[in-house]
């Protein structure tokens, strides 16, 4: 199942220095809640993301902390206030342990 | 829009379509069986989280919550949270929770901000199984902490 795991990531073009701009992440995953049951009546066990983070340069500049609550492929965006060009690298974990990594260039002008 | 106080009452009636919902979501063909009652957030639930997040006792105003009045799909349902500050180093957002009263768990998301944003503002998409009140807390650096409240009403709850 990991390999149908994909993270995207939007992040806007042409930002020059100062910018406050909006990035826009989702990752395909089932988030099960733990909370369905299967056709024999046994509960599907819980299976989510349950955390992202986002550093720029090595330095956290973002984390979500995500409960079953939290839809199918779960969409997460957030800003950030651009000072220097650099790399963004965006984690998230899921309950069995997976880690599931991308990086984005962050250009500022 | 709505804001209430923590100190006012959260709670919003319960709406007796537990049957309807359940045949509504059978007659899409979605395999939805929800958990026994007994592991629902109420509002009192959603109360003791709240106090577990935050430390001190938030009080209503800052913080937006952008999420659709009726929501036809409990499973995904845009929920946006903003708050109201300038996001400098010395006055800024470090944390927005959100919580639900009505879920079989009351927590959905929790966000940890800082100066580096420029902006509190956070995007989610999130489950609601069956109508209820959402809150939304922010936590501020000088220690204040700020609460917003809003009701949704489900056509078809999400799946929890």
């Amino acid at each position: 199942m990991s390999t149908d795991i994909r993270p995207r990531i939007r992040i806007p073009q042409g930002i020059q220095r100062g910018d406050v701009i909006e990035i826009k992440t989702m990752i395909s995953h089932p988030m099960e809640s733990g909370q369905r049951k299967d056709d024999g009546g046994r509960i599907i066990p819980r299976m989510i993301v349950n955390r992202m983070t986002v550093t720029l340069n090595g330095r956290q500049v973002f984390e979500a902390r995500l409960e079953p609550a939290v839809s199918a492929n779960p969409y997460v965006s957030f800003f950030l206030k651009c000072t220097q060009s650099g790399r963004l690298d965006f984690t998230w974990t899921d309950d069995n342990g997976g880690l599931y990594k991308a990086s984005r260039d962050l250009t500022v002008a | 829009m709505k804001d209430t106080a923590m100190s006012e009452p959260l709670h919003l009636a319960r709406r007796e379509h537990g049957l309807s919902r359940r045949q509504a979501v059978a007659a899409i063909g979605t395999a939805c069986i929800f958990a026994p009652a007994a592991a629902e957030a109420t509002p009192d639930t959603a109360r003791r989280l709240l106090s577990e997040l935050v430390k001190v006792a938030p009080k209503a105003g800052k913080v937006r919550i952008d999420i659709p009045e009726i929501a036809e799909n409990g499973n995904s349902v845009p929920i946006a949270v903003a708050v109201d500050s300038p996001m400098t180093p010395t006055d800024h957002v470090r944390a927005i929770h959100i919580i639900s009263e009505r879920n079989p768990l009351p927590g959905v998301a929790s966000f940890l901000l800082g100066p580096d944003n420029g902006k509190a503002e956070v995007h989610l998409r999130m489950r609601l199984a069956e109508s209820q009140t959402v809150i939304a807390v922010a936590e501020l650096s000088d220690g204040s902490a700020w609460v917003a409240t809003r009701e949704v009403k489900v056509t078809i709850g999400g799946c929890n």
